[in-house]
Parts: C-alpha cells; sequence; structure tokens
C-alpha cells in the first residue's frame, strides 16, 4: 500500500483540460448570464456550444494518453475520452435543441445553460473516475445540476413533481452508494479503483464486508441507470421535467451512470464477478420486461420514451451480466454510441411538436405527421426503427453486438428472453411510425416556426442513427479499445503489483 | 467471375426510390418509378441469360469485407434456387407498379413508389445474401416497406392487420436473431473466427440438441412467412386489408421468401435435424393444404378467399421441400414461381374489379362474363394456371411434388391429392359465381372492360403460365444441380444419421447408396 505524498502527484494540465474547459465555460456563462436577458438567452446556448466545441478538441488531444493523474485518481485513458466525446456530443445536441426552447418558455437561460454544463463535467468526471470517491463527486455533480434543471419549469406542477421525486430517490440511492463506498473500503482498504483489483486478486471474495459494499452499490447504480426495481422514479421524472432535459436525462445521465457503472464493476471488480453476475442476469431481465410492457400502454411519447430508455437499460445490463469476460464491453460502448444518437433524436422531434405550456406530447399529437411535416416524420420513423432494432440502423448493430456477446457467455435464455422483449417493443415503436403514416390529422395544429437549433440537431441524430448502423466498423474499433484500455491498464497495473 | 450485376440488381431500385422521393410533382413519378423498375427487371434476364445451367454453386459472386470484426462480408451470389425468385421479383414489382398507377393508388402516390422500390431493394437483398448476417438485414429492410404499404394504402382494419403482421413477422426474425449469433458463435469456438459467411457455417458442426434448437429458431421465422398452419392467421387479415400491389407482393414473393428460407439456411445448415424434423413438416403441410383449401371454399370475400388458397398452395411447396426428393424439390421451387405467377395475377384481378365495385363480396357479383367479357377470359385462364391444369404452369409444379412425395409418403400425397381436388372445387365453384348466371346487381352490367394498361399488366403473366406449362425444361435445367446439392448435403446427414426410422428417409439413404443422386 503506497501513502501519498505530494510528490507522487505529478501534476498535469492536459488530462484535466476538457474538464477544466466545461467547468469554466459553466462558470462563465453564469457571470455573463447576469447581464443577459431571458428572451436572448440563445446567445449563451451557444456560448455553452463553444466551450463543449473546445473541450471536445481537448479530449481528442488526450485520446491514446493511458495514465493516471492526480496520484491515481484521474485516469486519462481512451475509456474516459470515449465516453466524454458521447458526453460532450449528447450535451450539444441537447442545447441545440434547447436554444429556441428555453427562450419560448421564459426559461431563465443563464442558470439553465451553466446548470447544462455543470452537469455535462460531473458525468465526465465520473467516466474519468480513478478512485471511488471521483465517482462519488462526479455523480453528485451531475445529480445536483440535473435535480435543479428537472423543476426548471417553475410554474408547472408536473415538472416540480418530477423535480421532487428525482431529487429525494437521488438522494436515496446516493446514500446507497455512498455506504457502499465505505463498505469496500473497509473490505480492501482503499478507494482507489486499481489497488481494489489488487486487493481483490489477492483476497478471497467471500468478505462479507466486500459482498455488502457490492450490494450497496449496485443499488446505487441500479437507481442511477434506471434498472428494476429502482426506476420508479424514471417516468414521472422524465414526463415533468422540460423535454430538453429530458433527453438530457435519458442520454447524458445514462451515458455517465454507465461509465462509472461499467468501470467499477466490470473493470476493478471485475475479479469477484462471480458474485454480481448472476444478480445482473436477474436485474437485465426484470428491467427488460417490465420497461417494454409498460411501455406499450402509454399515451405520452415522453413516458413511453421514458419506460423504452429503461428497456434499454435492460438490454445493456445483458452485455453486462456476460462480464468481464469476452466481448461485452466493447459492445456496451457501441450500444451506448447508437442508443445516444437515436435518443436524442426522438426527443427533438417530441420537442418540434410539443405545444407551449401543454407539456410533453401525445400519441395523437404525431397523427399525419408523415402530411405536415414529412421530413420529422421520416427522421421519426428511422429513429423508431433504430430503437426497434431494425438493421442497418445503429440500434440494430447495437443489439446484434449486445446479443452475441451474452451469447458467447452462454446467457442464452437471458438473449432469448431479451430477443422476446424487443419483439414486444416492435409494438409501441410501430404504433407511432402508423399513427404518422396511416392516420389523418385530427385538427392542423398550431406548429411553432422553423428552429435551426433544433433541425440541426435532428439532421445529426439521423447522420449518427444510419452512418453509425451502416459503416459501423470504425465505431466498433474505438469502443472496443476504449474498453481494452480500461482493463488492459487495470490488468497491466495488477500484474506489476504482484 | 465476380462483377457488380448483384449490386446494381439489389441498389438500382433503392437509388430510384429516391429518386422518386426527390420528386417535386407527386402525380409525374408513376413514369420515373416504372423506369427504375424495369432496369432490374432486364438486369435480371439479363442474368438468365449468361447463367451457367451446369454449374450448382453460386453464380455471379460479389464478395466484399463489411464488419470484418464480426467476420461480416457483403457477400452476394445467385444459384439455381434463387435465379428465378430474383426474376419473379422484378417482374411482379414492375407489373405491380405499372398497375397501381393506373388508378389503384390515388393517395400519395410517390410514397407508394418510394416503399415498393425499397421493398423490392429488400427482396433481392435477401434472395442473393450469401451471409448470414446481410441477409437478416435485408430480410428485415423488406419488412418495414411492406408494414407501411398495409398500414397506409390499407382498406378496413388496415391497422389491425398492419400490428397483426408486425407482431408475427418480428417475434419469427428476433428469434431467428438469436440462432443466427449463436451459430456464429459456435462458428468461431470450430474455426477460430467469426463468421457468417454460409459457406463457412456449413462446416459448423453441433451437438444433436443445439441443432434442434437452432433449426427450431429459424424454422419458426420461416414457418411463420410461408405461413405453415398453424401459424398462418396473419395472413388473411394482412392480404385482405393490403392494397392490391401489397398483396401481390405478398403472396407472389414475400411467402417464397420463408420456402427459400428452409431451403437456403435451415435445411442445409441443419440437415439431420431437417430429416428428424420431415414427418412433422409433411404433416403440418398436408393439414395447411386441405385447412386452406377448406377454409377458402367458405369465404365470402373474394381477396380473402385466394389469401387461404395461398396457405393451401404454400402447403403443397412445404411438402414438395421436405419430401427430400429432387423431383419434389424441384415442383417445390417451380410451384413457388407458379404461385407468384398465378397468385399474383389474381390479386391484380380482384384489384382490378374492386376499382370498379369497391367491394371484395362475392355476393356483390354475378353475371360479369356478359358485361365485362374479357376480363372473364383473363380470370378463366389465370384461374385454370391456379387450379394446376396440365398445359398450364400450376401443374407441372403440383405434379412435381406430388410424383417426389409420393415415391416417400404415400399417405402425405394421398392427402395432398385432396387438396388439388378441393382446390379446383372451390376455384370453380367461385368463377361460377363472379362470372356466371344472370347479372342480379343492376350496377354489374355497366362495368367498364379491362383497360388498355389493365391488359398490358396481365399479359406477360399469361405469358408466363403458358410458357411454364408447355416448357418447363429452361427452368428445371437451371435448378437441377443446385438441388442436388442441396439433397446431397441432405443425403450425407441422413448417413451420419444412420438411423433410417422414417420412410422418406430410409428411400433417401438408399437412393444416395444406389447413386441416383450424385
Amino acid at each position: 500500500m503506497s501513502h501519498l505524498t505530494l510528490s507522487a502527484i505529478n501534476f498535469s494540465w492536459l488530462p484535466i483540460l476538457p474538464l477544466a474547459t466545461v467547468a469554466a465555460g459553466a462558470m462563465a456563462i453564469m457571470l455573463i448570464g447576469a447581464g443577459v436577458d431571458d428572451e436572448d438567452s440563445a446567445s449563451l446556448g451557444v456560448l455553452a456550444l463553444i466551450t463543449l466545441l473546445a473541450a471536445f478538441v481537448f479530449t481528442i488531444f488526450t485520446l491514446g494518453e493511458n495514465s493516471l493523474a492526480f496520484g491515481g485518481s484521474l485516469a486519462t485513458d481512451d475509456y474516459a475520452a470515449f465516453f466524454e466525446i458521447v458526453i460532450l456530443i449528447a450535451t450539444a445536441l441537447t442545447v441545440a435543441m434547447s436554444l429556441d426552447y428555453v427562450a419560448d418558455e421564459g426559461m431563465a437561460g443563464a442558470e439553465y445553460y451553466s446548470l447544462i454544463l455543470f452537469a455535462a463535467f460531473g458525468m465526465m468526471l465520473m467516466a474519468a473516475a480513478g478512485d471511488l470517491i471521483i465517482i462519488f463527486i462526479g455523480l453528485e455533480t451531475m445529480s445536483l445540476a440535473v435535480y435543479a434543471l428537472a423543476g426548471f419549469l417553475r410554474r408547472d406542477p408536473r415538472s416540480n413533481e418530477a423535480a421532487l421525486k428525482y431529487f429525494v430517490l437521488g438522494a436515496f440511492s446516493t446514500g446507497f452508494l455512498l455506504y457502499g463506498i465505505a463498505l469496500i473500503y473497509g473490505a480492501t482498504g482503499t478507494i482507489g479503483l486499481q489497488p481494489i483489483r489488487a486487493a481483490l486478486n489477492n483476497t478471497a471474495a467471500a468478505n462479507p464486508l466486500l459482498l455488502l459494499g457490492l450490494g450497496m452499490m449496485l443499488i446505487g447504480f441500479g437507481f442511477k441507470v434506471a434498472a428494476v426495481p429502482f426506476h420508479m422514479w424514471t417516468p414521472d421524472a422524465y414526463e415533468g421535467a422540460p423535454t430538453p432535459v429530458t433527453a438530457f436525462m435519458a442520454v447524458g445521465v445514462k451515458l455517465a451512470a454507465f461509465a462509472g457503472f461499467m468501470r467499477v464493476f466490470m473493470v476493478n471488480l471485475g475479479p469477484v464477478s462471480a458474485q454480481w453476475t448472476m444478480v445482473l442476469w436477474t436485474i437485465a431481465a426484470l428491467t427488460m420486461t417490465v420497461g417494454n410492457f409498460a411501455a406499450l400502454v402509454q399515451q405520452s411519447l415522453k413516458r413511453m420514451l421514458a419506460y423504452s430508455a429503461i428497456a434499454h437499460a435492460g438490454y445493456l445490463l445483458v452485455a453486462m451480466a456476460a462480464a468481464p469476460r469476452g466481448m461485452a464491453g466493447g459492445a456496451m460502448l457501441y450500444y451506448l454510441i447508437g442508443y445516444a444518437f437515436t435518443n436524442l433524436g426522438a426527443f427533438a422531434i417530441v420537442i418540434a411538436l410539443e405545444r407551449k405550456g401543454a407539456g410533453g406530447a401525445m400519441l395523437n399529437d404525431f397523427r399525419g405527421l408523415s402530411r405536415s411535416r414529412p421530413g420529422f416524420a421520416l427522421a421519426m420513423t428511422l429513429f423508431m426503427l433504430s430503437l426497434m432494432g431494425v438493421p442497418p440502423l445503429a440500434g440494430f448493430v447495437g443489439k446484434f453486438y449486445v446479443f452475441s456477446a451474452a451469447l458467447s457467455a452462454h446467457l442464452v435464455w437471458l438473449v432469448i428472453i431479451a430477443a422476446l422483449n424487443s419483439a414486444v417493443s416492435v409494438y409501441y415503436y410501430a404504433r407511432v411510425i402508423v399513427v404518422m403514416y396511416a392516420q389523418e390529422e385530427a385538427a392542423p395544429a398550431p406548429r411553432l416556426a422553423a428552429r435551426p437549433g433544433l433541425l440541426v440537431s435532428v439532421i445529426v441524430a439521423v447522420a449518427g442513427t444510419v452512418l453509425v448502423g451502416l459503416f459501423p466498423q470504425p465505431w466498433l474499433a474505438a469502443a472496443n479499445s476504449a474498453y481494452a484500455s480500461a482493463v488492459g491498464r487495470s490488468a497491466t497495473r495488477v500484474a506489476a503489483l504482484r | 467471375m465476380g462483377g457488380f450485376w448483384l449490386t446494381a440488381l439489389i441498389f438500382v431500385p433503392a437509388l430510384g426510390a429516391l429518386g422518386v422521393l426527390l420528386q417535386s410533382d407527386d402525380d409525374s413519378v408513376w413514369l420515373p418509378a416504372f423506369i427504375y423498375s424495369l432496369i432490374p427487371l432486364a438486369i435480371s434476364l439479363y442474368l438468365f441469360a449468361i447463367f451457367d445451367p451446369s454449374q450448382a454453386g453460386y453464380q455471379f459472386v460479389e464478395r466484399y469485407a463489411w464488419i470484418p470484426q464480426f467476420g461480416i462480408s457483403y457477400h452476394l451470389g445467385v444459384d439455381g434456387i434463387s435465379l428465378f425468385l430474383v426474376i419473379l421479383t422484378t417482374l411482379l414489382t414492375t407489373l405491380s407498379i405499372l398497375y397501381s398507377g393506373g388508378g389503384d393508388i390515388e393517395m400519395r402516390p410517390r410514397e407508394f413508389c418510394f416503399m415498393m422500390l425499397i421493398l423490392e431493394t429488400g427482396l433481392l437483398g435477401a434472395l442473393l445474401a450469401v451471409d448470414l448476417f446481410l441477409f437478416y438485414v435485408f430480410w428485415e429492410v423488406m419488412l418495414v416497406p411492406m408494414y407501411l404499404l398495409i398500414g397506409i394504402w390499407g382498406h378496413g382494419r388496415k391497422i389491425y392487420a398492419t400490428f397483426k403482421f408486425v407482431l408475427f413477422t418480428m417475434l419469427g426474425s428476433l428469434l431467428m436473431l438469436v440462432a443466427i449469433l449463436y451459430l456464429a458463435g459456435a462458428a468461431r469456438a470450430q474455426l477460430g473466427h467469426l463468421t457468417f459467411d454460409l459457406p463457412d457455417l456449413y462446416r459448423v458442426s453441433l451437438s444433436p440438441a443445439e441443432s434442434r434448437w437452432l433449426f427450431a429458431g429459424f424454422a419458426l421465422a420461416f414457418a411463420i412467412k410461408v405461413p405453415m398452419w398453424p401459424v398462418h392467421t396473419w395472413l388473411p387479415d394482412a392480404h385482405t386489408e393490403a392494397p392490391t400491389a401489397g398483396s401481390v407482393i405478398l403472396a407472389g414473393i414475400m411467402l417464397k421468401m420463408g420456402a427459400y428460407g428452409f431451403v437456403r439456411f435451415a435445411i442445409p445448415l441443419f440437415p439431420t435435424v431437417a430429416i428428424e424434423a420431415a414427418p412433422l413438416f409433411l404433416a403440418l403441410a398436408v393439414v395447411g393444404i386441405v385447412y386452406g383449401a377448406l377454409v377458402a371454399m367458405a369465404q365470402p370475400n373474394l381477396k380473402r378467399l385466394i389469401a387461404y388458397s395461398s396457405v393451401s398452395h404454400l402447403g403443397f411447396v412445404m411438402l414438395g421441400v421436405f419430401a427430400f426428393d429432387p423431383q419434389g424439390l424441384q415442383g417445390a421451387i417451380y410451384q413457388m414461381l407458379n404461385h407468384g405467377v398465378s397468385t399474383g395475377a389474381l390479386f391484380l384481378l380482384v384489384g382490378m374489379i374492386y376499382v370498379r365495385r369497391h367491394t371484395f363480396d362475392i355476393s356483390e357479383f354475378g353475371g360479369l362474363w356478359k358485361s365485362i367479357p374479357i376480363y372473364g377470359a383473363v380470370f378463366m385462364v389465370v384461374m385454370l394456371s391456379s387450379i394446376g391444369l396440365p398445359g398450364l404452369n400450376g401443374f407441372v409444379g403440383e405434379f412435381l411434388i406430388l410424383l417426389g412425395t409420393y415415391l416417400h409418403s404415400e399417405r402425405a400425397a394421398w392427402v395432398a391429392v385432396t387438396g388439388v381436388v378441393l382446390g379446383a372445387l372451390y376455384m370453380l365453384w367461385t368463377y361460377e359465381r363472379v362470372m356466371w348466371g344472370p347479372i342480379t346487381k343492376s350496377i354489374n352490367s355497366t362495368l367498364k372492360d379491362l383497360t388498355a394498361r389493365e391488359i398490358a399488366v396481365m399479359v406477360p403473366l399469361i405469358a408466363l403460365m403458358l410458357l411454364m406449362g408447355l416448357y418447363p425444361r429452361p427452368l428445371l435445367d437451371r435448378m437441377e444441380p443446385s438441388v442436388n446439392l442441396l439433397l446431397n448435403r441432405v443425403a450425407a446427414a441422413q448417413v451420419r444419421l444412420d438411423r433410417p426410422r422414417y420412410s422418406t428417409v430410409a428411400a433417401l439413404a438408399s437412393q444416395a447408396r444406389s447413386g441416383r443422386i450424385q
């Protein structure tokens, strides 16, 4: 056990440059925003986009770095860079689709955009965490910002409800996580992720402290990725929150939660995977089934997408239950890229159809969309088909990779459950398409004027959904090498410690 | 011999679909769509001309790595089994677009042409793919436009029909996907690399239990598509509510994809299980033949009647497939083409009368012969072809199937023959009720006879019925090597199995030993 000395901290700027950029941007927006009218908040959004672009460029520079910084508490590996890039893209798309929404709804722009950036900062921190405390700090930074964002429509009782539910249950789950961290520290004597892996290799896995800690952390992460039975907050929080925030929750929060979840469990608790894969098997089966069946009866698109997000967390957990053997890690990373583009696109369409002050779009609002807005209808069709898992879109290749990863770990029954679940999901995704194409518009709905930001995010999401599916090879390679960088480094480090 | 013919065949319709979508004027899409569908038809006929009948394997092969990490390649090829289905696809798509432009589809013609051309891409891709992953991709691609064709341009309970179709087919597809993945995983364990290439997958050996489960996964997807009794219930709804062109493609080609899937994938990949399961499938096929015919007889709705007759006809196809006999299998492939031509023609004829009367009820008609004689004459030829009158195409297929089946399972052949009789019965009876007798509804006496465009649609089909009925040699010659290659695989599996428990199997094994199958 090495003691932390000051000289051990090799202070370098590069690893934290992307993080620092986002944090600095968030603070700058808050300061500048004090003098900007809420009606003109789009300019702050543009500032946020510039910040994200800068962070994106800095992240590109950290690719291939593969080192630890700050005495092991921050990992600068391709795994972190991968998640940071996807999180930055997701955040940028969220900001782009918020530009007009925030102004229209009369929301406080400065606070909104800076909170989005703070949340993104927390998400990136989770992806780059090298010890459990950083994971916790990242999670809290992200969560506190998102709690506030969920309740941003102050005069809308549903938004208040969303924020309160999310906050209370979120705080509750954070407690579990923190307790789990404490117990793991008790069992292994360290909070560093790599030392934990090393300790687990050396000691017996049946330590009750460790098992209890594992269980607690599982619950904590389970809440954040919205796995059944810890999903109760999701539909209400997703429905009540402002729609761009819902998109951000469904994609950004999920990405970050999985980034932390995977790093802790698959990489660093990998040596004791026998203790948790069976639990994950059960949770995965439950999550898929509950998510899909609950989604069948939803009339509100936001609620349907909330349950769909639960179901997709289930598919991801299928791969996770196959961990740490084989290709599960790469499969999950790839899946998350497709998931991010597709869901952001779907939520962007929901925003486009939302009427001011009327809450989220209902299924009926999509009637006859193929006539009134054929472009949006076509895009929405692609997103629904991708979520359904129809080739050659991103969702299909993701599902394909996840299923094969699970099969190579001999989880045949789990894959069959997943396939049956996918068949169920076809019903509610196809319903959206049928409503758009086969039903006539009830009454011409008042459409808002063209919104360039929204349009751009839809176009980017369509391009992502199609290209990631049609030409999967570069993305697959990136996902695999990212996961390998996290595992490889841990493994070599462990080997060195022995 | 490589080339780009097959790629051109698949993607010309897709490019055409995009071209149609970008067309500014809604009403002028029919001509470009028709031309876009003519190009693949021309290519497929050219391929027929230069196809080498002596080769059993794939021809015009194209192969490029697509997703090397998973061993997935863009691998296309055509053999004697798929060649004619490809031509059928291109022909029926062209005729459907030609027909639909004549007033059958008035709503959103641009989207309609887009869907038809994308559908053609999916169908051709599924027929030409030699890589299982690629096959699955096209298999799904062809379903989506079909959902929308029924959902948007359908009649009556179209939404219900769409969902039934969607759920049935997707359930089958997803379980097949699991089987495909499992198979590829087994290939990696044995061959050392992940692969979805069909010839590679043939070499994978599996335990009997594994083979059974995987066969079941494939067989369910294909049986739903055929459709075999008892998973046929989506078909009458989908057919009845679909627009005419949708019904033509659905009956003409899409149902064949099920039987084709058995022939191309399920049987050669798992020959031992296919032999074991043959009695079950023969029984289901026979039940389908008789059940389909009996239910068809009771239908008051013309379209539903033809839909059930499809269940019966596809039963014949499955009978021929699972007889594992050269004649039977050739007959089955021949019957797939026959059914595509004659049922496609029947649906077109029903669509033509629907445009005039807006009903499918048989009781609404009667005495049409007097008012629209050309229609009556065309209907007569098509009906006789569907019944299987000697000299027309239906006879050749049914005869070969029954011959092949009789050699191996007399009982199955006997029951199937009753299906032929029942088929003649309900078709003639239907014809009588629609065409002959007095005109009971006055509106029927003022109907307009077939237009020039409608005649142009029917002429190629009727010519094919005659040609295929009188001179089947060019088709059978090209099928034979590929069919024998497939049956050799089955025979070899039978020798491995060496358990002549069933009469089919025993006969087959003796054939293999006596060298009747090289």
